[in-house]
């Protein structure tokens, strides 16, 4: 089997400005977070991002990177919508095909199996249909005749998934109860990366979780990498939960630009490892404080 | 004594609160259908659907919010280690049921307007909306994939509008348009705001009054409703709690009173 380990710099370097990458994951769980802070680090640009939108879509708009966003929903799940994202669709700064969150799923399907684009009753009837004029109808060539949504094959240029475990190899093994889309998400890409809490032995991954938690094969694989705490503040199960308070900080932080330069020095501006070590100091003072509080 | 008054003074004699109302009126949205998935998004829904389930609906399959299905109706904010789980039921699973039709949804909507259409898109234009929300979701599928119905928490003229600014789920008038494929599973079964029950069973398949919580009057939801509401002569009120209905919710379900944080008694 072939050594996909990879780092990620590499990452970057396979990208390229104006490409269409999708990000896995949903709202603000289990996200690609090393991965898309390696991205604002870099000088890539014009993207189309392509995702169950969370906290990743927020920094990348936050960064400049997003020409267009593909999307069905932009939430951090505990706080409703992300304040980037907001920003960014309303002073116009970037192009929207928002479309229903199972037509999305349905594009990402098609993309994996080649095909131009599945049927759908989804989408009939609503504002899908005319804020995104490209979509079209298709009639059932059978007896019922029905008229049904077209939804067409999101194919991507690049995706990138984190899980919990991985092999060298590139077999990625997600231990939450939810895979979400990633399977999709990798076989409608071109170039396709998995980063991992862990890259374990093959014959370990067995003993992590029972066989329906080895749902990512190396056939949907190109580069794996190790990204410990990768993604992050979002949700990472059963490694761990969101960090609630990290978020919060976040979003106030967004509201306010001097707030948000602190914020883009303090955590965005240096590497992955710079960024683990502020979080787990930020997270040291938080508890301090709140032993401090409580002491009073 | 008008129909009104009297109930006013039944409520107030058993001390059921708006919240109360607020939540059998939901447990009601899921009468007599079976086997099918509860997905139930707000406080007052939540307690409907387990209320639902632990009475008149014992078929009803509840979901833990994240990617199981549950056995019984656990308490609002149940530790997830004390839940019975009873099915496997992530993403993309849900999108199986949702299109199987398996299912009985009430959604929150920003905007909700007198033909059904509901809006958790944007408010303003989309291209450059005034305000993002949240995207559209499932709100165009599930809409004309099986029965849907809303919780509005807080009934006013920008909840309540003519027409909403981006349609997100399919209301009657927008789902005929489309034709036979957009209408042949669709059903928008219930509004349950803060102020009453709205229905659709109208000729025209516009917003009817279908009840009143005890204490609110028609021209408090006139006022509060920024198109025309088709006024029924007689407008009854939300029917009453069981007694047995009213010790789950506050015993069991709901110990801690988060309905009324929800809606204020």
């Amino acid at each position: 089997m072939s050594d996909k380990r990879s780092t990620l710099d590499d990452v970057v370097g396979e990208l390229s400005s104006g490409m269409t990458i999708g990000i896995g994951g949903w709202g603000s769980r289990r996200k690609p977070m090393a991965a898309v802070r390696a991205i604002l680090r870099s000088d890539l640009t014009d993207l189309t991002v392509v995702s169950y939108g969370g906290p990743d879509l927020g920094l990348l708009c936050a960064a400049g990177k997003v020409a267009k966003a593909v999307y069905g929903f932009v939430t951090l799940d505990s706080i409703a919508t992300d304040p980037h994202f907001k920003v960014a669709r309303q002073t116009g700064a970037i192009e929207a095909m928002e479309v229903d969150e199972g037509m999305f799923y349905l594009g990402l399907l098609a993309a994996s199996q080649r095909l131009p684009f599945l049927p759908t009753r989804s989408g009939l009837g609503s504002d899908v249909m005319t804020v995104n004029p490209g979509l079209k109808t298709v009639r059932s060539p059978y007896d019922d005749g029905e008229e049904l949504v077209a939804m067409p094959a999101l194919r991507l240029d690049a995706a990138i998934v984190h899980v919990n475990r991985a092999d060298a190899a590139g077999s990625g093994q997600i231990l939450g109860p939810d895979p979400f889309f990633d399977e999709l998400f990798l076989g409608a890409a071109d170039r396709r990366f998995v980063t991992t809490e862990r890259i374990v032995p093959t014959e370990e991954l067995s003993s992590q979780g029972p066989i329906q938690t080895m749902c990512i094969s190396r056939l949907l694989t190109d580069r794996v990498i190790e990204t410990p705490g990768g993604a992050h503040f979002t949700a990472c199960v059963p490694d761990y939960n969101r960090d609630e308070a990290f978020q919060r900080e976040y979003v106030a932080a967004a509201g306010d630009p001097d707030a948000w330069a602190a914020f883009t020095e303090r955590y965005l501006a240096v590497d992955e490892v710079g960024y683990q070590a502020a979080v787990t100091e930020a997270t040291a003072a938080r508890a301090a404080a709140k032993a401090a509080k409580e002491g009073a | 004594m008008s129909t009104t008054e009297s109930t006013i003074a039944d409520a107030a004699s058993a001390g059921v609160t708006r919240a109360e109302y607020c939540a059998i009126a939901c447990a009601d949205v899921f009468r007599g259908d079976g086997e099918v998935m509860a997905s139930a998004f707000g406080t007052a829904p939540a307690l409907g659907a387990r209320l639902a389930r632990l009475t008149f609906a014992p078929d009803l399959v509840l979901t833990d919010g994240d990617a199981a299905l549950v056995d019984g109706a656990p308490p609002l904010g149940a530790r997830p280690d004390s839940l019975v789980l009873e099915s496997h039921m992530p993403y993309r699973r849900v999108f199986d049921v949702v299109w199987s039709g398996r299912r009985n949804l009430i959604m929150m909507a920003s905007q909700i307007d007198r033909t059904g259409n509901q809006n958790i898109s944007a408010i303003g234009d989309w291209t450059r909306p005034a305000a993002q929300l949240v995207g559209v979701r499932g709100a165009p599928g599930n809409t004309v994939n099986h029965s849907t119905s809303y919780w509005v928490p807080n009934h006013s003229t920008r909840s309540f509008v003519e027409q909403v600014d981006v349609v997100s789920g399919v209301g009657y008038a927008r789902a005929a348009s489309a034709g036979a494929s957009a209408t042949r599973f669709h059903e928008i079964r219930m509004v349950v705001s803060n102020l009453g029950v709205f229905d659709f069973a109208t000729p025209d398949k516009v917003m009817r009054l279908a009840s009143l919580h005890p204490g609110v009057t028609v021209d408090d939801v006139v006022a509060a409703t920024g198109f025309d509401l088709v006024l029924p002569d007689e407008v009854p009120a939300t029917r009453e709690p069981t007694p047995h209905e009213l010790d789950l919710l506050r015993t069991v379900l709901d110990p801690k009173g988060l309905r009324d944080k929800e809606v204020r008694p």
